[in-house]
């Protein structure tokens, strides 16, 4: 500002630090967008504030780690106060790794509360995109910060699995093997990425301070950017919110930034860090002492990935490599000799990314489907959207096989049965779980809606039997109240929308296809009871008799 | 609600922004009742309830403090600890440390909020992300942009810039080239993978001791993992022994089922297999005696010793590479050659 025009004179000492440090950086503006923000409140909203937390925790516990470790894969004896090991030739990386457990004070602390919080960070990130995607949060505006969210997603996997492998045990280095394997898969260039990745031939001497790099520098960086762009839009969109009385797709109904809001979120924060700390403090996590450096010939049997590494293990489990005499290690003669195309790992692989794009491209799916093409900022309940409701399990379940895949092994040795019989059944499940969990979370959400209608009609079961004067026995319902009642029916509900004739008058193949998913997703609907309605039950109902099934539930 | 779906719209009751929004209601839908009146909280309306809140908050905050006092005494009063159970202790503390100071704070500061900080909800409106105007004036702005920088009319220009940034980033990819630390050439790297340690007279030895094997120590029914004769004091040990390592075992040769071209690979039932899977390289490490079957315990793909460890079961897609062996003049197990074939997981060039 050229011309310091100065009417404003702070009388109190907060003002003038105000003034001090607005007339430098013009922070009025920022407090006045932020200072009483309205955000809505709701248990569902917390899993995101959890990730953001744990995110913090990995980046406090991190910096510590950094101090004492070191990712070099130089060989090296042990010389630590660990007794089992020492003498034991070891790289350097997890010299330093036991060190942290056994030599330096809190240092065991510090990996668990970091291995702890990886574990949380992960599950609180899924568990916050599955509340998303139930409450249709991703529709527009929104649908770009659900990709951001995908993203987020992808790294936090990469973030751990690279951090997983640093210690240089053998755990982390038979999960190295894995991942070379699959790289070798990749046609044309696999072969290449893998001697690129190892520096020459696996295991090298390379990849831990190469993984050390993308742990500690590449991946955080662009999880820190993501996580501002995803906040960025936050605010730019505003929250969501529940639909319920007083709450319109116009108006965001909570409490203000200050002091409520901050204060239940800052408090959530190192409530957060007290349970990850608690958990970190009672229960061992990855215990790399146990393992050993190391080596590419022994293997424990029965060990398990990260829980989030585990859809990914779990699918090449269960992909068959052979067929009878079938080989999935396609061979196709070229006229410069015979290829190989790994199809035993490709295939899985490519189930997983398929699972990530599906993720990635559903707003743009389910709005090709309803050509609903307005703003959404109130959220549905799960039961009032069953087609999504519907999916979102059939992808759960999905998810779910490939998980309850990567421990195969444990599941026959716990149970008594047969390691065979159980990679067999999942494979049967792995094909019919989806479409399962799909015809039954929706067939539940329709009845819920049912159930909605009926209680909005007929009121509530209010738990008191009465007798007519001519003996018959019947349950007295109480109309419930305005508000609850409002809440029970403000959603939408999508209709059928056949086929639509562009201007040419022609009916393009794609909007056939619409049309039978539309068909497909919305045939069967409830739809939410309209004053009409209303005025109609509480007229004949003077006389509460409730007929079950007897009138009209659906709105058709 | 339901007459106005896929409703591209503009025309709504309420207000006709450039943005159709959900809920433009009809007006067969059940009245909104606005906002639930506020029901005042124990603490609004009863001073004595409002102090004890007080005091509560107080009383967590002291507990974070003691939490930290806590998490010191296990740091320094445990000091350097010299046995397991000293390390456990001290684990323990430090996390009893941290969960009370941090419980502390944030109970602390949530029963605050939720006792004596106002909780009125308030409504704020929404706006529009941006307005009609701010987008045509954008719009404008990009196209005087383009026009005065003259891409469209000068195609020279634009065409020889788009050459020139599609090559830059070619040294960018290629610098790269040296990831690979072996200055191998590009056939050495797909014909490295292609042999091992393993060569003709090489020695069978135990892993990871390196003592060598007699054909006499091997039972029937026994099996041992294997690694070549000196392959430790190779230059890179780790990156040989993941390709090199062998498992023996020794069954009844009336139970082998072998190929004519194998047939003086075992010697009298004693046969080495590569123990690296051939569906993503862990180490083939279970033997089943009974059933003469390998299994994998990464993905459980399962191998059948009799049938040249055919794939049975599980995601491998080839058998296990053998190593064709016999015995030197001591009576010690050793090589005939390297294995015929690459171990470990198919990759595009194994053929």
């Amino acid at each position: 500002m050229s011309t310091p025009s100065h009417q404003y004179r702070p009388a109190t000492r907060t003002g003038r630090i105000a003034d001090f440090v607005d007339q430098r950086v013009g922070a009025s503006g920022m407090v006045k967008e932020f200072g009483r923000k309205i955000f809505p409140d709701h248990w569902s909203f917390m899993f995101g504030e959890v990730a953001l937390y744990t995110f913090v925790i990995l980046l406090i516990s991190g910096t510590f780690l950094t101090l004492f470790f070191d990712p070099s894969m130089a060989h090296t004896t042990y010389t630590g106060s660990y007794d089992p090991l020492k003498g034991v030739g070891m790289s350097v990386a997890y010299h330093t790794a036991l060190d942290l457990s056994f030599d330096i004070r809190g240092g065991l602390f510090m990996r668990q509360l970091h291995h702890w919080s990886a574990l949380l960070f992960v599950a609180a990130v899924s568990v916050h995109m599955l509340r998303v995607f139930f409450t249709g949060a991703f529709r527009k505006p929104r649908e770009l910060n659900w990709v951001v969210g995908g993203v987020l997603l992808v790294l936090a996997m990469a973030a751990g699995f690279t951090g997983y492998s640093l210690p240089d045990d053998l755990l982390s280095g038979n999960g190295l093997r894995i991942i070379d394997g699959i790289i070798k898969a990749i046609p044309v260039v696999g072969t290449y990425v893998s001697a690129f990745m190892f520096g020459g031939e696996f295991p090298g001497t390379a990849i831990v301070g190469r993984l050390y790099m993308l742990h500690i520098m590449l991946i955080p960086a662009l999880i820190l950017l993501m996580v501002a762009v995803h906040l960025f839009m936050v605010v730019v969109h505003k929250h969501t919110q529940w639909a319920g009385p007083g709450r319109t797709e116009d108006n965001v109904v909570g409490f203000p930034v200050g002091p409520v809001y901050a204060a239940k979120a800052g408090g959530f924060f190192f409530i957060v860090y007290g349970v990850v700390g608690l958990i970190s403090g009672f229960f061992t996590i990855n215990p790399i002492w146990n393992y050993g450096p190391y080596d590419p010939s022994p293997v424990s049997a029965g060990t398990q990935p990260d829980w989030y590494i585990g859809w990914a293990d779990g699918a090449l489990r269960l992909m068959p490599g052979m067929l009878g005499d079938f080989s999935f290690d396609w061979i196709i003669p070229f006229p410069w000799g015979d290829n190989t195309l790994a199809m035993g790992v490709l295939v899985p692989a490519l189930v997983l990314v398929g699972l990530l794009g599906a993720m990635f491209a559903w707003p743009w799916v389910e709005r090709w489907v309803t050509k609903d093409d307005r703003e959404h900022h109130l959220l549905d309940r799960p039961r009032n959207a069953p087609f999504r409701t519907g999916v979102g399990v059939a992808g759960v379940v999905f998810y779910c096989v490939l998980w309850a895949a990567a421990s195969s092994d444990l599941i026959a040795t716990h149970f008594h049965v047969a390691l065979n019989d159980v990679t067999y059944w999942l494979r049967t499940l792995f094909f019919l779980g989806p479409i399962l969990g799909f015809i039954v979370a929706r067939r539940i959400a329709l009845a819920l809606q049912r159930k909605d209608r009926e209680i909005v009609l007929h009121g509530r079961e209010a738990g008191i039997i009465e007798m007519s004067p001519e003996g018959a026995f019947s349950e007295r319902h109480e109309q419930i109240d305005d508000y609850k009642l409002y809440k029970l029916t403000s959603f939408e509900s999508y209709e059928v929308l056949p086929p639509q004739a562009d201007r040419a008058g022609h009916v393009s193949r794609s909007e056939k296809l619409r049309g039978k998913v539309s068909k497909f997703f919305f045939e069967d609907r409830v739809a939410p009871v309209t004053r009409a309605e209303l005025e109609e039950a509480r007229s004949h109902h003077g006389h509460h008799a409730v007929a079950a099934g007897s009138h009209e539930e659906l709105g058709q | 609600m339901r007459d106005n779906m896929g409703d591209q719209s503009h025309g709504s009751p309420q207000g006709a922004g450039a943005v159709a929004k959900a809920q433009a209601g009809s007006v067969d839908t059940i009245q909104d009742p606005g906002l639930p009146p506020h029901r005042p909280r124990l603490t609004d309306t009863e001073p004595r309830a409002a102090k004890r809140a007080e005091r509560q908050v107080g009383i967590l905050f002291a507990i974070s403090m003691i939490g930290t006092i806590l998490f010191l005494v296990g740091y320094f009063a445990v000091g350097h600890p010299e046995s397991i159970a000293e390390t456990r202790l001290q684990n323990m503390l430090l996390g009893l440390g941290t969960a009370f100071a941090m419980l502390g704070i944030g109970v602390g500061i949530v029963h605050w909020a939720r006792t004596l900080m106002p909780d009125h909800e308030i409504a704020e409106s929404r706006h529009e992300v941006r307005t009609e105007e701010d987008r045509r004036d954008a719009e404008e702005i990009i196209d005087t942009v383009l026009e005065e920088s003259g891409i469209k009319r000068r195609p020279l220009i634009r065409n020889t810039l788009i050459g020139a940034i599609a090559l830059a980033p070619l040294p960018a990819l290629f610098i790269l080239r040296d990831l690979d630390l072996t200055k191998a050439s590009a056939g050495e790297i797909v014909e490295r993978l292609r042999h091992t340690a393993w060569d003709e007279g090489v020695r069978l030895t135990r892993d990871p001791v390196g003592t060598p094997i007699k054909a006499s120590d091997v039972q029937i029914g026994s099996a041992f993992h294997v690694i070549p004769e000196g392959l430790n004091e190779l230059e890179d040990p780790l990156n040989e022994k993941a390709k090199a390592v062998v498992l023996l075992m020794r069954l009844n040769p009336e139970d082998l089922n072998i190929s004519p071209e194998r047939e003086d690979w075992h010697y009298d039932g004693i046969v080495a297999y590569s123990k690296i899977c051939t569906h993503v390289g862990c180490p083939v490490a279970l033997y089943e005696q009974h059933t003469h079957h390998l299994l994998c315990p990464c993905h459980q793909s399962t191998f059948d010793l009799t049938e040249e460890c055919k794939v049975i079961f599980g995601p491998a897609a080839h058998p296990l590479p053998q190593l064709p062996i016999t015995v030197d003049d001591e009576g010690y197990l050793v090589a005939r050659s390297d294995f015929h074939e690459p171990v470990g997981p198919g990759y595009w060039e194994r053929g």
